[in-house]
């Protein structure tokens, strides 16, 4: 089901939580919202949930106006950070739960129930409560209990926020592979640039309460709409005015007219990447990535004076 | 909370020395529990039994005192229902809703614990008695005066018992089965209410206590009607102003088993309302 947000607006008191936002999100699509906390990205995924009601603006659903639909109409299923699993309900309750209001027969909800159990891979784990469940097979329990009402639209609110790297890692390539299996418009919040890129196909970059670009994890990285874009979806240097990826410098051994000139403070093995910090004449530091390969053969080591020069450096006009 | 691994049992700390040892910790334990408690009462079973078993069933057997123990236990547990249900609501509008002198309802819900229950029977009476300020007749020196004096003195243990584990409870909860399709009050039954019931469970099983053992509000509103409203802690002072110390020890005796079997029921349904919570 496609989604557009048009021009919402939400406030909690004082604080301005969205300021006129407006988002497509087309059916089937998996989108992730990104930015730092408090910059309204989860209450936007919340006024689309229906959990939030705007001050302002539309939210529509396949081409119908849900802005006063309550959150039980909008055939949305969500999930949160911490898992809000119904802890006095086994796994099989908490997936049957939606069912059992709309009150389907037992076998039906028993089958429909096993089937969800096999896709977040919980077989056998039925009669568990939650207090048993490790974070990861909660969070999969509560994706499965979102799944088992067949939303049109599936949210997620900082889904792996609470779980360790390792799992964070699985978690994020089986949704990837569980949207391919399903189909179903996902959105999810996350503050993990490296989450969304890896995860999403369309990312929309916030901050206070806006949205500063929406695009492909590639246009936001290639062509950034703005300084804050770019600093949030990679490392930046700051060399005068301009903006440069790290990986974007050359370190050069002999001087060349417009390279500048710089001491290397360390080198960083990071395993296939290096990471080379220097200090520049003028007293700034600035980071430069390079192959593991490329500093050995160079013989890159501390206190080196090196020459840089910069390629796809970015200057921004002023923000806004 | 949510985050909490599996409920294991508490690991031994081989390496860090308990305080005192664990012997004496025990040792301390027992005997406190000794002299308060398993003392006393072994010493009211023995004066009990003074007269022999003939003379304990005679006392307990007469109609007088198994209807002050048949209204003791069947209005505390009434009470102690009543309560279960109006401190479960209280503690909600307390926790949930937001209204002008909130704090001062609040501060107020302690008052039956603070004020002598001679008191509050005495504030009752004059209020809901014959010649009080609501000018009610029937109230007074009636099943019902009896009751209305326990619910004051055991209102605050089911509010007081609910309203922490009411802040604490995850509203994500809430909210994920408003979006799977449940109206409010479906969420209030199904979701809010059993992670409320062990707590509810706890004040109510004080306040039953509480009940049973309730003698100062009682003694001016009850109007110690034998059959009617008299209540087995007033029926055992007036054995013991008579000079029958031991069937007031006898009655004693049985109502102590009554409420102990009572509260072992209610700790039943409080494990299997957290049934969830033990791996």
């Amino acid at each position: 089901m496609s989604i557009s947000v048009v021009d919402v607006t939400k406030r909690f008191g004082d604080f301005t939580a969205l300021d006129g936002v407006s988002l497509e999100v087309p059916d089937g699509s998996l989108t992730a919202l990104l930015g730092p906390s408090g910059s309204g990205k989860s209450t936007l995924l919340r006024v689309i949930a229906g959990l939030e009601r705007p001050q302002g603006g539309r939210v529509v659903m396949n081409g119908r106006d849900v802005t006063d639909v309550p959150v039980q109409e909008r055939g949305v299923g969500f999930c949160f950070q911490h898992y809000a699993a119904f802890k006095h309900q086994t796994v099989h309750g908490n997936i049957a739960f939606g069912l059992k209001i709309r009150k389907r027969p037992k076998d039906e909800i028993d089958a429909r129930v096993a089937e969800l159990l096999a896709l977040v891979q919980l077989e056998g784990f039925a009669d568990r409560y939650p207090a048993q469940l490790s974070g990861g097979q909660r969070q999969r329990m509560a994706l499965a209990r979102a799944l088992a009402v067949e939303p049109e639209v599936l949210l997620l609110d900082e889904p792996f926020g609470a779980l360790d790297a390792t799992v964070r890692k699985q978690l994020r390539q089986w949704l990837r592979r569980l949207h391919d299996e399903v189909h179903v418009t996902t959105i999810f919040v996350t503050h993990d640039q490296e989450e969304a890129m890896d995860v999403a196909e369309q990312i929309v970059v916030m901050n206070h309460a806006r949205i500063e670009q929406a695009g492909t994890p590639r246009q936001l990285y290639d062509e950034p709409a703005n300084e804050f874009v770019m600093g949030f979806v990679g490392e930046v240097n700051r060399i005068g005015d301009q903006l440069v990826r790290p990986h974007d410098i050359e370190i050069l051994l002999e001087p060349d007219g417009r390279a500048q000139e710089g001491q290397i403070e360390r080198v960083a093995h990071l395993g296939f990447e290096v990471r080379v910090d220097l200090l520049l004449d003028d007293g700034r530091t600035l980071a430069v990535q390079t192959t593991s390969a490329d500093a050995e053969q160079r013989e890159l080591e501390a206190g080196q004076i090196v020459y840089l020069r910069p390629d796809r450096a970015r200057r921004f006009s002023a923000q806004r | 909370m949510t985050s909490a691994p599996i409920a294991a049992p508490v690991p031994r700390r081989g390496a860090i020395p308990r305080l005192g040892g664990q012997a004496l910790t025990r040792g301390l334990v027992v005997a406190y529990l000794s002299v308060l408690v398993l003392l006393p009462i072994a010493a009211l079973v023995a004066t009990s039994l003074d007269d022999g078993l003939g003379r304990f069933w005679d006392a307990v057997t007469i109609p007088q005192a198994v209807a002050a123990l048949r209204l003791t236990v069947l209005v505390s547990l009434a009470v102690a229902a009543i309560n279960a249900v109006a401190g479960t609501v209280i503690a909600w509008v307390l926790v949930r809703d937001e209204f002008p002198g909130k704090r001062v309802v609040n501060s107020l819900i302690d008052l039956p614990f603070a004020m002598p229950t001679i008191v509050a029977g005495l504030t009752l009476l004059a209020l809901y008695g014959d010649n009080g300020v609501l000018g009610l007749s029937g109230v007074s020196f009636t099943k019902l005066g009896v009751a209305l004096a326990l619910l004051f003195v055991t209102l605050p243990f089911v509010i007081r018992a609910v309203q922490p584990t009411l802040i604490e409870l995850d509203r994500d909860m809430e909210e994920a089965a408003a979006s799977l399709g449940a109206r409010p009050l479906t969420v209030f039954w199904r979701i809010v209410l059993p992670n409320l019931a062990p707590a509810i469970i706890a004040g109510a099983t004080l306040a039953f206590a509480r009940a049973v053992g309730e003698f100062g509000s009682l003694i001016l509103i009850s109007g110690n009607i034998p059959f009617e409203t008299e209540v087995a802690s007033v029926f055992i002072f007036s054995l013991i102003e008579s000079g029958g110390i031991n069937s007031a020890a006898a009655v004693s005796v049985v109502l102590l088993t009554i409420s102990v079997a009572i509260l072992f029921l209610f700790h039943l349904v409080s494990r299997w309302s957290v049934r969830h919570d033990a791996a």
